[in-house]
């Protein structure tokens, strides 16, 4: 423990630290999913595996993406792409609460020194027709993490309660590491022969993806891509649960979700693009949660989703 | 006479929830206790952010033993009926005692209820309430059932006397009773087991738990004022926030920041609602430079450096927060300063109301009608007007899309940056009071004029598409803008015709609604329409007019309209009277006294209807003003009598030479001299002289009424006098419609 209490010295020291903690908590740690998401949630790993009788123990760090948080590479704490660390655990242990200041001690957050505190915040995600109830975690007056006690996914009552923690990796880092400024933060370690730091890293791309999410990308395209997914996420629920090839029941919850995630990071590009009105907003995160809980429905209809020939209606 | 201590130790109550939860708890277990014959003399709840607890004093042990009494069939009654009886109240007949009734002897069971022990009532109260609580919002965890605003830990429950603490044996949903708890979550984290109510609190104070919600706060405040005071800096106060944050710490240690120079300049309230909002900081005032300088935030935790390094954290969430508000009051101040446009036209895209259109058709309907209002307020239609253009254009701020309390506040702020009139700065402000009962109520002239069109437009509006307040439903606080409206005409004593304004906002609305479907020639018909309600007051009369000249012939959207418009209209008025009424009983005034003066010609002007209803019942407290009353419903009773009778009305002028009695002399005289005072009075609307010489009719009439029978046997004379009483009736309804007033 001693030699944890030590400061990390990187960004991704701070990564490797979570990694190694939560996989000593006995929680798989796997890798991000390989689209483009707005948050961490929307891993399979978490929307799709809070539903159902399941146990389930994931820990993963998720690139995200928020077009309209974009600006140039300018601001010290604001990236169109950021990386959220994502706990979930399925039921949710009764020392969660514990197991999650432990993390913070593995990051080298001493609590003797720090004010620590769990403040009122309810979470919803009105485009996975998702919510719990919870607090955001505040460290010296600083937002850290949120942790969310899922009570509904996908319109579907989670039963039994999935316990989920958030971390905003780079504000966390920040913190931990001492910088006002996200960019000078080193990424790897500062006395590598090779030192970078995280503007080193996205400074750049962070210029031209904000360009391309404001004022370049297609938005007939977009438009198009987005009645695509929608179109393709329906048409994969539409098929018969019994494959006629292989003679198995495949139920294919998760292409039709990879539909939706794609349908909304679509919307997310739409909107920055500022060619979605206050109005047709509604409309469309409407259409996405359509979409999300079409999947969670079929979800319930895998193995993975609890279903069994038994239990089935 | 044993003690009760509960405590249920949570996850983070939600501050907001705490002091409720605690009363909660108390009412509930109390009267549980109560109703199953447990009496205690006194109890006591508090809350922490982890823990809910109460203590019960002088308890009693056992409930008291009770006999029951019921009452079975008759004796004699069919075997069935009785052996049914018998099951019932598990007695054998020979426990029966059979007595006399009204009908007969009747068989009675007589039940004896043994007390119960504390320990199982309690046990029962305490899992119905756990199980039954009413959250705002509650939540299951893990694999469990059980809801609770958190996941629930542990239930402390013990029943003490001077032998001792006996724990209250009770198992929810896996949770086990016990008698330890734990302290602070960092400092203290140890359980340990308590034995009473004070061993409770004392260890608890141990372990950096204080439980008492009020204490906490005091303490904050007492430290915060002190910390202050040594630097010459003022705490601003803040009540709502002083309770949130002690229920956001079990041990609150006060800590005193500075804000860094370059963030200072910012507008006071930005300071104080960005520092509220997002860190629950107190605002703490230079009284030297009247600003905002410092601030104070309190950590839950004693640290070995006093606090040095979780005040530098908040230090720089606040700059990096600070330096945002920077970023968006300046960006701010460059649309302002370039007159604002862009953001009265992104209102453009802003929906007020899916059927009523977007914010910048609203505002223009305001604007067309803050124009009108201005001169019957004194206000410079001009400004009015231009006012009402720019009132919510800080909508489209960046500062208020952050904060949109600061909706409002900004707009004077940035209507000043725009170079823009005081008056018109002024009014961005205020057009939204008063908001509530207690709220100040605008008194410049241009915002009196805004704030009225604005209220009066959200009425009409949803009057307009049928989305009236019912019963305890008003989604869109239409109440508290007809009581807006009422307050402002009132306390600004404005003279103002509402039926003329309810009309020509209504017909704005209903031909937005139209718009798109109606034929031009519709448009122009209603457009006309519109122009001409100011000269004629109302709408059916402006029709008339329209029409009349023959000009338009009205198509098929001009009549859809007109068939809705009076109705509406009406109905609106109604409902600004009834919140009158409401209004005015707060403040004295019977609401027959007010159906007296509604029921008058003018009732439309809010102002000049309180004038008359204040004096009528100023009058009506005297002792001729209330003898007065009775006198003209006798008159009034007679005289409509005799009319539907005889199928004919006395209105012709009564001659005082068929007068045959000194005292219906003396009423002729009397009625002479009350019109000669009430008439011109009544044209300067100076009621109290009008209704004072009302009251002295009150003599007279009793008098009359005293020495002489109406329905005499000369019909003249009869047909005289009873014109005489249609003088009384004319008179005084002249002045009031006296009818309506009860008793």
């Amino acid at each position: 423990m001693a030699e944890k209490l030590q400061k990390p010295r990187s960004f991704q020291e701070i990564i490797m630290r979570l990694q190694s903690y939560w996989a000593a908590q006995g929680c798989a740690v796997l890798q991000p999913y390989d689209m483009e998401v707005g948050a961490g949630t929307f891993h399979p790993a978490t929307t799709l595996r809070a539903l159902g009788s399941m146990p389930w123990s994931a820990a993963y760090v998720q690139p995200s993406r928020r077009p309209t948080d974009g600006r140039y590479g300018d601001s010290p704490n604001r990236w169109q792409h950021y990386y959220q660390y994502q706990v979930i655990i399925k039921p949710s242990p009764p020392d969660l609460q514990a197991l999650y200041l432990g993390s913070l001690e593995a990051i080298g957050i001493d609590m003797k020194m720090h004010d620590i505190r769990f403040v009122e915040d309810d979470w919803e995600s009105p485009t996975l027709g998702a919510w719990g109830l919870g607090w955001e975690v505040w460290c010296d007056g600083m937002e850290v993490s949120q942790f969310t006690y899922f009570q509904q996914v996908g319109g579907h009552d989670c039963k039994p309660v999935s316990g989920e923690l958030t971390y905003g990796l780079e504000r966390l880092a920040m913190y931990v590491l001492g910088f006002d400024d996200g960019n000078e933060m080193p990424f790897n370690d500062p006395d590598a022969p090779i030192p970078l730091t995280y503007g080193d890293v996205f400074r750049e791309a962070e210029a031209q993806y904000a360009r391309w999410n404001f004022d370049v990308a297609d938005t007939d395209t977009l438009l198009q891509h987005f009645k695509d997914a929608e179109a393709e996420c329906a048409r994969i629920l539409a098929q018969p649960a019994d494959d006629p090839k292989t003679g198995r029941r495949i139920v294919m919850a998760q292409p039709a979700y990879d539909q939706a995630i794609k349908a909304s990071h679509v919307f997310n590009l739409l909107d920055a693009r500022g060619v979605i009105s206050v109005t047709e907003r509604q409309a469309y995160i409407g259409r996405v949660r359509t979409l999300a809980v079409a999947c969670a429905d079929a979800f319930v209809q895998t193995k993975a989703g609890g279903y069994t020939p038994e239990n089935a209606a | 006479m044993p003690d009760l201590l509960i405590e249920l130790f949570s996850e983070e109550i939600p501050a907001r929830m705490q002091g409720k939860a605690a009363a909660d708890l108390k009412k509930l277990v109390t009267d549980g206790l109560v109703e199953a014959g447990l009496t205690y003399a006194s109890a006591g709840a508090f809350s922490t952010p982890r823990r809910l607890a109460l203590s019960v004093e002088g308890l009693l042990a056992a409930s008291p033993a009770v006999k029951e009494e019921r009452k079975g069939p008759k004796v004699g009654a069919p075997e069935q009926a009785l052996a049914g009886f018998l099951r019932g109240v598990g007695l054998t007949q020979d426990q029966l005692e059979a007595r006399d009734d009204k009908k007969g002897q009747v068989w009675f069971a007589v039940i004896d209820k043994p007390g119960r022990p504390a320990s199982e009532i309690v046990a029962e109260v305490l899992e119905q309430t756990v199980r039954n609580f009413p959250w705002p919002k509650s939540m299951r965890w893990g694999d469990g059932t059980l809801r609770w605003v958190r996941p629930l830990h542990s239930i402390l429950c013990i029943l003490s006397d001077e032998a001792g603490a006996e724990v209250v044996d009770l198992d929810i949903d896996g949770i086990r009773s016990g008698d330890t708890t734990h302290g602070h979550r960092f400092m203290a984290p140890d359980a340990f087991s308590v034995t009473s109510f004070d061993d409770y609190a004392a260890k608890l104070r141990r372990a950096k738990v204080v439980l008492d919600a009020s204490e906490r706060a005091d303490h904050i405040w007492a430290e915060a004022t002190n910390q202050a005071f040594a630097q010459g800096m003022e705490v601003v106060e803040d009540r709502g926030l002083l309770t949130e944050v002690a229920g956001l710490v079990e041990w609150p240690v006060v800590l005193l920041g500075k804000i860094e120079e370059q963030f200072l300049d910012l507008p006071p309230e930005v300071l104080k609602t960005s520092m509220k909002e997002h860190q629950k900081f107190f605002s703490v005032k230079n009284p030297k430079t009247g600003r905002i300088e410092q601030y104070v935030t309190v950590a839950n935790i004693e640290t070995a450096d006093q606090g040095a390094t979780i005040l530098a954290g908040n230090g720089r969430v606040l700059s990096a927060r600070l330096a945002d508000g920077k970023f968006f009051w300046e960006n701010d101040l460059r649309v302002a300063k370039a007159g604002m446009q862009p953001w009265i036209d992104a209102l453009e895209n802003v929906t007020f109301h899916n059927k009523l259109g977007s914010q910048k058709e609203r505002i223009e309907r305001i604007a067309a009608l803050a124009r009108e209002i201005a001169p019957a307020v004194g206000a410079d239609p001009e400004l009015a007007e231009q006012a009402a253009r720019v009132a919510k254009a800080d909508l489209s701020s960046e500062m208020v899309y952050e904060f949109p309390e600061l909706q409002g506040l900004m707009g004077r702020y940035y209507s000043e940056a725009a170079g823009l009139p005081a008056e018109v700065a002024a009014a961005c402000e205020e057009h939204y009071s008063p908001l509530g009962p207690s709220d100040d109520v605008p008194t410049a002239p241009v915002s009196v004029a805004v704030a009225l069109a604005d209220k009066i437009d959200l009425l009409t509006g949803f009057w307009a598409i049928d989305e009236k307040p019912t019963g305890s439903k008003d989604p869109f606080a239409l109440r508290r803008a007809a009581l807006g409206v009422i307050r402002l005409v009132l306390e600004n004593k404005v003279s103002l015709k509402l039926t003329r304004f309810i009309d020509e906002q209504l017909l704005r609305i209903e031909m937005g609604l139209v718009e798109g479907d109606a034929s031009d020639q519709d448009m122009q018909s209603l457009r006309d329409i519109l122009n001409e309600i100011a000269e004629h007051g109302v709408f059916g009369a402006a029709l008339h007019a329209v029409v009349e000249r023959g000009e338009d012939s009205p198509g098929e959207a001009v009549e859809k309209i007109t068939a809705g418009m009076q109705d509406n209209g009406d109905d609106l008025l109604s409902f600004f009277h009834d919140r009158l009424k409401v209004f005015l009983k707060d403040k004295g005034i019977r609401h027959d006294i007010i159906d007296a003066c509604i029921a008058m010609e003018g009732s439309e002007d809010l102002t000049l209807l309180v004038k008359r209803a204040e004096a009528l019942s100023k009058t009506l407290k005297t002792d001729d003003g209330e003898n007065l009353i009775q006198g003209f419903k006798r008159a009034n009773n007679i005289l409509s009598a005799e009319e539907e009778k005889d199928g004919v009305s006395y209105e012709l002028d009564p001659d005082p030479k068929f007068a045959e009695s000194d005292e219906e002399k003396a009423l002729f005289a009397a009625l002479d001299q009350a019109e000669a005072t009430i008439k011109p009075a009544m044209a300067q609307e100076d009621f109290t002289t009008a209704m004072a010489a009302m009251a002295k009719l009150r003599g007279p009439i009793d008098a009359f009424f005293e020495a002489t029978q109406v329905n005499s046997d000369n019909q003249i004379v009869r047909r005289n006098r009873l014109c005489l009483l249609h003088r009384i009736r004319t008179i005084c309804g002249g002045v009031a419609d006296l009818t309506k007033i009860e008793g």
